[in-house]
């Protein structure tokens, strides 16, 4: 039974992850990246990690994919046909990403390959109250300095929302 | 998990009452004739451009991404709230740093004139 | 046939056969709501009451041109109306509607998913609410669509922060996602010893929070902005027709039943109700509980009807200012208060 469902998640996540790269219109591929990060959320269940799920469906598709959308309709590149073929960043971008895949992939196979352990995520280490317990306790310093990043990126946006909107001739 | 099947359950109760009621609707009436009753409703005009052709404010984008920001800074307060009892004051006090940082930025935003409108 | 199975069909059936029942029964209330206030009549010519006059409309819709712009991104056009009601409908398996009871030397619980992230997931499935407005106004490539949409998914997400930190400062004193121990933590004890346990109480200023964000969630006046018709048509559903524009209007109402059923649970003590016994045969119990959650949720909706015939439209940047700099200051504020009182051991 648990087979079925990962099996059915991990298709429909790599599917739709296929049509984010490969479709013409960037809305669709916002709709189907919505898609890829649901199944992924699915899979996190499978996994035992309720609290990833979760917050991966509320922090992702509910608001990082909503201003995904809200940039392409407001400088509507839904509408413009690409030129076709790729360019030169565009291939510079796929080689350095599958080159960092495969490193990740391949250290984690030499981890194996010459014994090193690496604990596996139980259900112990990524259910609801445990990851919550390590993350406010042992991440401590992490977590409040991600309150610090957090807040670079407020000014950083608004700054920078500024001087576009500036270049537009609005006043933001 | 097996306690989450049954949302698979409900969800696809709801996409075949979805799916019924679109097809019922096809099936029992044509999908309207005529160039002129398909075009884009403009109050009657002829539309000149289509929406897509227009460009919006600048300011929605600044309010999908501060809410973006924002909205990350709440989520790590979900666990706080259900750690609530076993933290305690050390909870307490970290969580209050956490929120002072979020409410500097909460300021900055403020006083930098992105919260207004017009 | 297991009891557990059985069980679960049951609640299932349940909930699908209420919630499929709550547009039709609500436009009616609204119909005659609204017709009373503005002291009218309303419709009251299709069976006794004009109580048939909702099957009257949905007939009617069904026998609506299906029209479809030419200019449409079909596949996203449809996908749209889909949208505004799947999410809405889910939400409702993590609310409880009565305690645990016993059946057949089994205990089942009376909520469909007994899941550990409850709150979390009924508010990520909320959070999805938001794609049906941007790909309604982007797919059917009108101005006013696009426009209403546009405002829409701006005054949602603005609005959401403050109604997730209210949530948060409701879950506070409860240490917990589960939306039924949100319901035993309210049952157990009284305020200041004649008070239910309720969240209200205590925790007044984040219901108000809660409400004003909802009546924005859910786009109804006075923040129904993105369906202003007097500059946007119809908003965001401007090309709509047929039972499409029926599954948005069915949306709105879900989104309002999904608050008020939130709003119930978190703040009033959903199922639970003082002086009510809630001990018997396991039927009459289940029946108790969901009467009581019934009778709370009508009152909300009942109030959003009230709202919505009574108070003139905002201006969107007033929208905007009470979003930001109002109710997210207020929610925050409220928030440190909640935790600062638990920690002291008042909640």
């Amino acid at each position: 039974m648990e087979i079925v469902v990962f099996l059915l998640f991990a298709l429909l996540a790599l599917a739709s992850a296929v049509v984010v790269v490969s479709h013409r219109n960037p809305v669709y591929s916002v709709m189907s990246l919505v898609v890829t990060l649901l199944s992924l959320a699915a899979l996190f269940v499978l996994l035992g990690a309720p609290l990833l799920a979760a917050l991966q469906v509320l922090v992702y598709t509910g608001a990082i994919l909503v201003l995904f959308l809200f940039v392409i309709m407001l400088l509507n590149v839904g509408r413009e046909t690409p030129s076709g073929g790729t360019g030169r960043g565009q291939k510079i971008g796929a080689l350095v990403t599958a080159a960092a895949f495969g490193l990740v992939v391949i250290s984690l196979l030499w981890g194996r390959f010459v014994g090193i352990e690496m604990p596996a995520l139980t259900v112990e280490y990524v259910a609801l109250k445990p990851l919550a317990r390590t993350l406010l306790s042992k991440y401590l310093l992490v977590f409040e300095m991600a309150g610090l990043l957090l807040l670079a990126a407020v000014i950083a946006a608004t700054v920078l929302a500024r001087k576009v909107g500036k270049s537009r001739g609005e006043t933001v | 998990m097996a306690n989450y099947l049954p949302i698979l359950v409900f969800i696809l109760v709801a996409v075949l009452f979805l799916a019924a009621s679109l097809i019922a609707a096809r099936l029992l009436r044509d999908a309207g004739m005529g160039r002129t009753n398909r075009e884009p409703y403009e109050c009657g005009n002829e539309p000149e451009t289509l929406a897509l052709d227009h460009r919006f404010s600048i300011r929605y984008y600044l309010i999908a991404v501060l809410f973006v920001i924002f909205d990350v800074e709440t989520v790590f307060l979900f666990p706080w709230a259900v750690m609530f009892d076993q933290l305690a004051l050390f909870g307490f006090i970290e969580m209050m740093i956490f929120i002072a940082i979020l409410v500097v930025g909460y300021i900055y935003v403020w006083k930098r004139g992105a919260l207004n409108w017009a | 046939m297991s009891v557990a199975l059985a069980a679960m069909l049951a609640k299932i059936g349940l909930w699908v056969a209420v919630l499929l029942a709550v547009t039709p029964v609500m436009a009616w209330v609204e119909r005659r709501g609204s017709a009373m206030i503005q002291d009218r009549l309303g419709p009251n010519r299709v069976g006794p009451l004009g109580l048939l006059q909702a099957l009257a409309d949905a007939v009617k819709f069904l026998f609506k041109e299906d029209l479809t712009p030419s200019a449409a991104d079909k596949p996203l056009y449809y996908l749209a109306p889909a949208l505004a009601v799947v999410p809405a409908l889910t939400t409702f398996v993590v609310l409880p509607f009565g305690p645990e009871i016993e059946v057949g030397g089994e205990t089942v619980k009376l909520l469909v998913a007994d899941v550990e992230s409850g709150v979390l997931l009924f508010l990520a499935l909320a959070s999805l609410g938001v794609y049906t407005l941007v790909l309604a106004g982007y797919s059917s490539n009108n101005k006013y669509s696009l426009l209403g949409s546009v405002r829409a998914a701006a005054q949602m997400i603005s609005y959401e922060l403050a109604l997730t930190l209210s949530v948060v400062a409701a879950l506070v004193p409860v240490g917990s996602f589960r939306l039924d121990e949100v319901v035993l933590y309210q049952v157990e004890g009284t305020w200041l010893g004649f008070l239910p346990h309720w969240n209200v109480f205590p925790q007044f200023l984040g219901f108000l929070i809660f409400l004003v964000a909802a009546f924005a969630e859910t786009n109804r006046l006075p923040f129904d902005l993105p369906e202003a018709e007097s500059e946007l048509v119809a908003g965001y559903h401007t090309e709509y027709s047929s039972m499409k524009f029926a599954l948005f209007f069915m949306g709105e109402y879900m989104a309002m039943a999904t608050l008020s059923a939130l709003a119930a649970t978190l703040f009033f003590g959903g199922w639970h109700f003082p002086g009510i016994d809630y001990t018997g045969h396991w039927a009459i119990v289940a029946l108790k509980g969901f009467s009581v959650l019934f009778a709370k949720v009508a009152a909300f909706m009942l109030l959003f009807v009230w709202v919505r015939w009574t108070f003139p439209r905002f201006r969107f940047d007033q929208l905007l200012r009470l979003g930001w700099k109002v109710l997210l200051p207020l929610a925050i504020l409220n928030l440190v208060v909640i935790a600062a009182l638990t920690i002291g051991g008042v909640l």
